[in-house]
């Protein structure tokens, strides 16, 4: 295994399987962030500090097995480029910031993808662990055992009336981020969705488009995840995340249903038009791209489409993406090149499967 | 830590991306030099939480050097183990090390507050292997809050049991009668 494993597919393994609510919640996520007893943090450590954090996990944790995700791979970033960082965060494996701290970073990747451990972001270590569909309690569960395990060799910062000591103050408690990658087109087509997401955040909960800058939310898929760390147990958090969430898919559900019953011909046009972009079109910018991919996935949702997996719509985002794109030609391309290439990915994907 | 790329001295905590003419170049600048070289009002993901936690400070020391009269010098908190001073941590938003937190503690309860939603205490995960004690002393604590309601509620057979449950743990996790 190397670093090629985890650079030659747009999808993860795990993302292949079914979850819980998979037409509407693509995964679910647990973070955990943790630091070390008696070092600095990154933001002030001396490099020397914060090499010798990345040798220890090295040492005692890369090809090492954690349950059924498989062995671990550490990535040092310092010796990724820019392409190959840019598909690791376009695949969600590591977040941006990896590189912002420290020149010591890196990370340890499960073979299977399901489980990744930042070393040296803004925090020593930040886990996480993936789930298709709508898994939260599983993925803390896990989170959990994958915390236990590292824990057996690392003294972890942490404080009776504080809980984990992170470096920022709004991860401080739990260090636990949960959250969910859901796809809302029918509450974003219907415009409801601009009632129900400042509802969301009145709950406590952030919402945010995953792909596309600011508020817009490229392809309909928006995360949703917990605001605080203190005061409440992980379990709790968890669970009041879960049940807004089964709200938001009550809610899209609806929606769809209703758009299927009083604007069908509208709906089937929608959905066909973007399946014929995608399969024809020879240059095509990722917003567009992004819209036609979330109404073609729709389209599989509601039977209309059917010789084209679901998975398509997290594969063909990814894919899509400029890191991947220039991945794929092994160059760095122009937007215009980017563009052609874009289109050209997309229509062999879809000739793949029909 | 990312040394400042003006200064060379501070932290660089602060990270943007400019284009210039298609040129793209990455800043990498602490708060001090950010200001002075004119890069703050680019926008940069965190930065909002950082505009919060500076409001709240701002907010908040005003009143404790009004209580401390204007001739009269704060001395400033510095953590003892990263150096890292209040000021600092205001400008940054981040804790350099876990000392910070009892180094800083006296001024951290209205930012938690702010920060939490009220919150300022943890209630979730213990950790497994150091915190074997803590968990022991929390369960106990659990244990004598019901055996306080069990009495109040004459439930005594029942209070009897979560009784010896709390001797056994007491007992280092023996089961009471066990080395008998
Ligand atoms: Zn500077
Ligand atoms: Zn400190």
């Amino acid at each position: 295994m190397s670093l090629e494993h985890f650079m030659n597919e747009a999808i993860s393994p795990w993302m292949r399987e079914d979850g819980p609510d998979s037409d509407i919640v693509l995964s679910s996520r647990i973070r955990l962030a943790r630091n070390f007893a008696n070092f600095p943090y990154p933001i002030i450590a001396d490099e020397e500090k914060l090499e010798e954090i990345r040798l220890f996990f090295e040492k005692e944790f890369a090809h090492q097995t954690f349950q059924h995700y498989g062995e671990f791979e550490f990535i040092p970033t310092r010796e990724l480029s820019a392409i190959e960082k840019r598909v690791l965060v376009e695949k969600h494996l590591i977040s941006p910031n990896l590189t912002k701290f420290s020149q010591e970073s890196g990370a340890l990747i499960a073979q299977n993808e399901q489980a990744s451990i930042m070393v040296n972001e803004e925090d020593h270590v930040r886990l996480q662990i993936y789930y298709p569909g709508l898994q939260l309690q599983q993925a803390l569960e896990k989170a959990f055992e994958l915390d236990d395990w590292l824990e057996e060799k690392i003294t972890f910062a942490y404080d009776e009336t504080r809980g984990y000591l992170t470096s920022c103050p709004t991860n401080v408690g739990t260090g636990m981020r949960a959250s969910v990658m859901v796809h809302l087109p029918a509450l974003v087509m219907t415009g409801q969705i601009n009632r129900l997401m400042p509802a969301v955040n009145q709950l406590g909960l952030v919402v945010r488009g995953i792909y596309g800058e600011g508020s817009e939310a490229l392809g309909n898929i928006f995360q949703i995840s917990n605001q605080i760390t203190l005061g409440k147990s992980e379990r709790d958090i968890v669970a009041d995340l879960e049940s807004v969430v089964h709200q938001l898919i009550e809610h899209e559900r609806n929606a769809r249903f209703m758009l299927m019953k009083e604007r069908n011909t509208q709906l089937e046009d929608r959905i066909y038009r973007s399946y014929g972009v995608l399969k024809y079109s020879r240059i095509i910018e990722s917003k567009e791209a992004s819209n036609c991919i979330s109404n073609v996935r729709l389209g599989i949702d509601l039977g209309m489409i059917q010789q084209t997996s679901r998975t398509i719509l997290n594969e063909l985002m990814v894919l899509i993406q400029p890191g991947f794109l220039q991945h794929y030609a092994q160059k760095t391309l122009t937007a215009n090149e980017r563009d052609v290439l874009r289109a050209s990915l997309i229509r062999e994907r879809l000739q793949l499967e029909s | 830590m990312l040394k400042c790329q003006e200064c060379h001295e501070r932290p660089a905590t602060l990270h943007f991306t400019q284009i210039i003419n298609g040129q793209k170049r990455e800043i990498r600048v602490c708060e001090v030099c950010a200001k002075e070289k004119g890069y703050i009002h680019y926008s940069e993901e965190g930065y909002s939480l950082h505009d919060l936690l500076s409001g709240l400070f701002n907010f908040d020391t005003p009143s404790i050097e009004n209580q401390q009269g204007a001739f009269q010098q704060v001395q400033e908190l510095q953590c003892p183990s990263c150096g890292m001073t209040f000021n600092q941590f205001k400008q940054i938003g981040k804790f350099g090390c876990a000392q910070c937190y009892h180094t800083f503690h006296p001024r951290l309860e209205p930012i938690f507050r702010r920060v939490h939603a009220g919150n300022t205490k943890h209630v979730g995960k213990i950790p497994k292997r150091t915190g074997v004690h803590l968990q022991k002393r929390k369960q106990i604590e659990e244990y004598k809050r019901q055996l306080q309601h069990l009495i109040e509620t004459e439930a005594f057979e029942e209070a009897a049991k979560i009784r010896d449950k709390i001797r056994a743990l007491e007992n280092d996790g023996k089961i009471a009668g066990e080395d008998a």
